[in-house]
């Protein structure tokens, strides 16, 4: 049998080759890195989408300061993870993007170096300081804040809502099958049912002076139930305004189609329902009692590394940089949410659209950070869904409580 | 055998070759090279050689030794073998054996040693690491203390800071030696001078962040005062540090309450009442892990169902679309069947989406109250197809049916065409009816090249993580369950659940899990390929 031994052979090189070759490249890359430290580089993680809005900054700083800004733009999804294990390592960047809500899990890991915003501090909306904040240690330095409101069809409804009854009457007026539509899923979303829960006065967990205290959890009180017993109300067995089978999509499209007037979603959905046509307003979320219904705040920003070789510039590049208003303004330009910085914020909310989520804004509070909310998260929804299908709320609502409880109290 | 065709390189081609003499020069000439093939060699060869010495390099400038010298050993081998006249087999097996090397097996020995180890969140990285990290977060600035403008300054090789307080005055200090006045040169508020100091330049400042990061001044000889820090070489703020790391004994100290955490073995400076500092630090925990995994009743309790749901998923999958595969391959096999052709590419056609995608249509398509099979096939009923537990169970059978019949009938379309027509005939010749035919004689001959096709599905499946992951998540979710698991869960996405979900990773128990799973499987598979031997002694 012939054997083609030159394609055989050469095969084998090319393989050997490449094999090598990307060992050298791993090699080569963690190279670089340890390189840029010592010269001066900053290497900064981004999200993707965001790589332009900052790249003016960055030529900017270089041009002033001599320090290289490298950009490196991450998937959003991947950035947290591959931050926790590639510090340790020494490979990390100085610097990377983040949410506030990031901010236990990086702490716990020793990743993250604390941040003195020194006198800046008072420049910044006070939610996004507080959310920067975890056991009493500035962390992180703060571009965006945003929340949930709600978008309201103005061709269908004129008037915004006062309440949450007024709302679904002003949306079966206009004669809709959905007035009203909540992104839900089989596991619940708490994250989107929160501010009905807090205008019952039922926050998750209490505060003290460190911030959000896990040892004081308010799930259970009087006012949690009250709000098990009002969801119930809403849910399978009630007036159906809640509905588990509906998930992002499905309320998008309802919102789209202009079968529902109301959607309470993010800033994130706005682009979608301009494009799709929609005269939209932005309204505060309407609260089934009376008290105000206040959203969870998302902060976001920049951490640096705690194995940083550059901290001294990189302190330098976010406090005394990525802090000014015109900075603040250009990110606020690429992701359309409001400006950390109060002075950046106001100019942002020209537009009414960032008005509207900024009045709601007001009312936030940051989503807690505390590892002990990974214990919650994990039954809130499931519990909160139960309810919507037509399980008894007040013993679903204190199974969820001693459930919760017993995991914060295992961990 | 290999040697001769490499001895031949050496005996000289006679005069007016015979055929078969120029096929055999032929064969060794490709087999060592013409020039053709030695200069592809060299450049192959060179541009390894260069990769290997760069790595080489870079490595050892990090300081990654072993790794570097395992670089050049496995770079210097394989140019031996290359060059070598006489290791024909080595020069085909090492490229192979060097991907094994770094595909499977450096993955599995770290997968083993991570089973070992507490690595999670909370015990990411070294000791040091986690006491650095510690005295950074402690420390905190003094309650309504002003912003200092500073300039960092040189005598010698120390640094110093150049401080301008509120009042104006400018005082300068050191690491060892607290803050002095001193007559300054100002430009506008700031002291950005001084006689015997070497004022730094930004650049400089840059270049010595380290020295920068560790410059603490003591605000004055009272050491409850603190100490002045700078964190951008432009502003510093006086901070106290509320622990305290004594190294010869290795504890941490609260200076506020006066606890003392030590390291008790734990990877985590620990207090006599139990309280953990974090983050701590990766240790090697032994047996740990594995115990846990059986042990912990938060997660015991579940792993039972899971485990026998996931049992009766593996093996009902692999029944279902074998049988269903099997009987379309019958069907489509037959001479009779018209435009038999354009039938098979329509049943391979789920096989060419990727699965991922189908089970979220699938997902979509099953919802209750908006779902296209509920709404539109069923004409708005409400079947809870992906919320009842036992219809969920159902739904991701159904998908993986549907996901995995296309395979079964492209194989036992293949198994059954392999199969003499001539055993049929003589069957039906004696009398035999066509079930008979086919339970006496195809079905066995079939199994025969079939059955290790059936392990390795009944393996693939018993991972199945796509499926499960992307049709139900699991779900719907056992609210009595003290981890987040569901009906549907399966050992691996209850591991990916336990593991990787929430704000806390636990890398080192997933791994065990891993492991746990892999001995299940590689048990099952080997007495399974046990049994099927005996069904080859049919041929």
């Amino acid at each position: 049998m012939r054997v083609n031994k030159k394609g055989l052979l050469a095969a084998g090189a090319v393989a050997v080759v490449v094999t090598l070759g990307l060992a050298g490249c791993a090699g080569g890359d963690s190279g670089s890195d340890a390189e840029a430290s010592s010269s001066g580089t900053l290497t900064v993680w981004v999200d993707a989408e965001r790589v332009d809005a900052l790249k003016g900054a960055a030529e900017a700083y270089t041009e002033k300061t001599g320090v290289d800004v490298e950009l490196v733009g991450k998937d959003n999804a991947d950035i947290k993870d591959d931050f926790i294990q590639q510090v340790p390592t020494g490979k990390g960047p100085d610097i990377t993007m983040g949410a506030h809500d990031w901010l236990g899990e990086l702490s716990t890991n020793g990743v993250v170096a604390p941040i003195e915003l020194g006198d800046s501090a008072g420049d910044y909306l006070p939610v996004a300081i507080d959310a920067s904040t975890y056991e009493g240690t500035t962390y992180m330095l703060p571009y965006a804040v945003e929340n949930i409101a709600v978008l309201r069809n103005a061709d269908l409804v004129p008037e915004a809502a006062t309440s949450f009854d007024d709302m679904i009457a002003k949306g079966q007026a206009a004669g809709l099958a959905h007035p009203f539509v909540v992104e839900q899923g089989a596991e619940g979303n708490p994250y989107h049912l929160y501010p009905f829960q807090t205008a019952f006065g039922a926050p998750v967990f209490g505060t003290n002076d460190a911030g959000y205290d896990p040892t004081d959890l308010q799930l259970g009180s009087a006012g949690g139930e009250q709000f098990a017993a009002w969801l119930s109300a809403q849910g399978k067995n009630g007036t159906g305004n809640f509905n588990t089978d509906i998930d992002g999509d499905i309320a998008k499209q309802a919102f789209l189609d202009g079968t529902a007037a109301f959607w309470l979603t993010g800033p994130w959905n706005v682009g979608a329902a301009i494009d799709g046509g929609v005269n939209v307003a932005i309204d505060t979320v309407p609260s089934p009692t009376g008290e105000a219904a206040a959203p969870f705040a998302g902060v976001k920003g920049f951490f640096i590394s705690s194995e940083s070789k550059n901290k001294v510039a990189a302190n330098d590049f976010l406090v005394n940089y990525l802090g000014t208003e015109d900075v603040q303004l250009e990110l606020f330009e690429a992701g359309n949410i409001l400006p950390a910085l109060s002075a950046a914020a106001e100019t942002a909310s020209s537009d009414p659209i960032i008005e509207g989520f900024a009045a709601v804004g007001a009312e936030a509070v940051p989503m807690p950070a505390i590892p002990a909310m990974g214990s919650v998260w994990q039954y809130w929804g499931i519990a909160e869904a139960d309810i919507i299908n037509g399980a008894d709320p007040t013993a679903t609502w204190q199974k969820l409580t001693s459930d919760v409880q017993a995991a914060i109290d295992a961990k | 055998m290999s040697t001769t065709i490499d001895d031949d390189v050496t005996t000289e081609t006679p005069p007016k070759p015979t055929k078969r003499q120029r096929q055999a020069a032929n064969i060794a000439d490709a087999a060592s090279g013409g020039m053709k093939m030695l200069l592809l060699k060299l450049v192959a060869l060179g541009i390894l050689d260069a990769v290997a010495v760069y790595a080489v390099l870079v490595l050892a400038g990090f300081g990654q030794w072993i790794v570097a010298a395992v670089v050049a050993a496995v770079a210097a081998l394989v140019n031996w073998i290359y060059f070598s006249r006489r290791k024909l087999p080595a020069k085909y097996l090492t490229p192979g054996i060097i991907f094994l090397v770094l595909f499977q097996v450096f993955v599995l020995v770290y997968t083993g040693y991570i089973a070992f180890t507490n690595y999670g969140t909370g015990h990411n990285g070294s000791k040091e690491q986690a006491v650095s990290s510690l005295m950074a977060s402690s420390l905190q600035r003094v309650e309504d203390s002003p912003t200092y403008p500073v300039t960092v300054v040189d005598q010698l090789g120390t640094l110093g800071l150049l401080v301008t307080d509120p009042d104006g005055d400018a005082y300068v200090g050191t690491n060892d030696q607290p803050l002095e006045p001193v007559d300054a040169e100002f430009d506008g508020d700031k002291a950005v001078a001084v006689d015997g100091w070497t004022s730094l330049q930004f650049a400089d400042v840059i270049a010595r962040t380290d020295e920068i990061t560790e410059l603490a001044v003591p605000f004055s000889d009272d050491p409850n005062d603190g100490a002045l820090r700078t964190p951008d070489g432009s502003s510093a703020y006086q901070y106290v540090s509320t622990l305290e790391y004594d190294e010869a004994a290795g504890t941490m100290t609260d200076v506020t309450t006066g606890t003392v955490y030590s390291d008790i073995g734990t990877g985590a400076f620990t207090s006599a009442d139990g309280e953990e500092l974090l983050p701590g630090w990766q240790i090697t925990v032994g047996f740990d892990n594995f115990v846990r995994a059986v042990t912990d009743p938060r997660l015991a309790q579940p792993l039972v169902y899971v485990t026998l749901w996931t049992f009766a998923f593996a093996l009902i999958s692999v029944a279902s679309t074998f049988f269903l595969g099997l009987f379309l391959a019958i069907v489509f096999n037959d001479m009779r069947m018209r435009g038999r052709r354009y039938y098979r590419v329509l049943m391979i056609l789920p096989y060419a989406i990727p699965s991922f995608l189908s089970a979220l249509i699938w997902a979509g398509m099953m919802n209750e109250s908006f779902g296209f099979i509920n709404q539109v096939l069923l004409g708005g009923a409400s079947v809870p197809w992906l919320t009842d537990p036992w219809m969920a169970k159902v739904s991701v059978l159904i998908v993986n049916l549907w996901l995995g019949f296309p395979y079964m009938f492209l194989v036992c379309m293949g198994a059954l065409q392999s199969i003499p027509d001539e055993l049929q005939e003589a069957a039906t010749v004696d009398g035999a009816r066509p079930w008979a035919v086919f339970r006496l004689i195809k079905l066995p001959l079939l199994l025969v090249t079939v059955a290790p096709l059936l392990i390795a599905s009944f393996a693939f499946n018993f991972n199945n993580f796509n499926t499960i992951y992307m049709l139900t998540d699991g779900g719907p979710r056992d609210s009595n369950a003290p981890i987040p698991v569901g009906f549907t869960d399966i050992l691996i996405t209850m591991v990916y659940k336990v593991a990787f979900t929430g704000q806390s990773r636990d890398y080192g128990l997933a791994s065990a899990y891993s492991i746990i799973i892999f001995i299940i499987v590689a048990v099952i598979s080997i007495i399974a390929f046990r049994r099927t031997k005996s069904l080859e002694e049919l041929n």
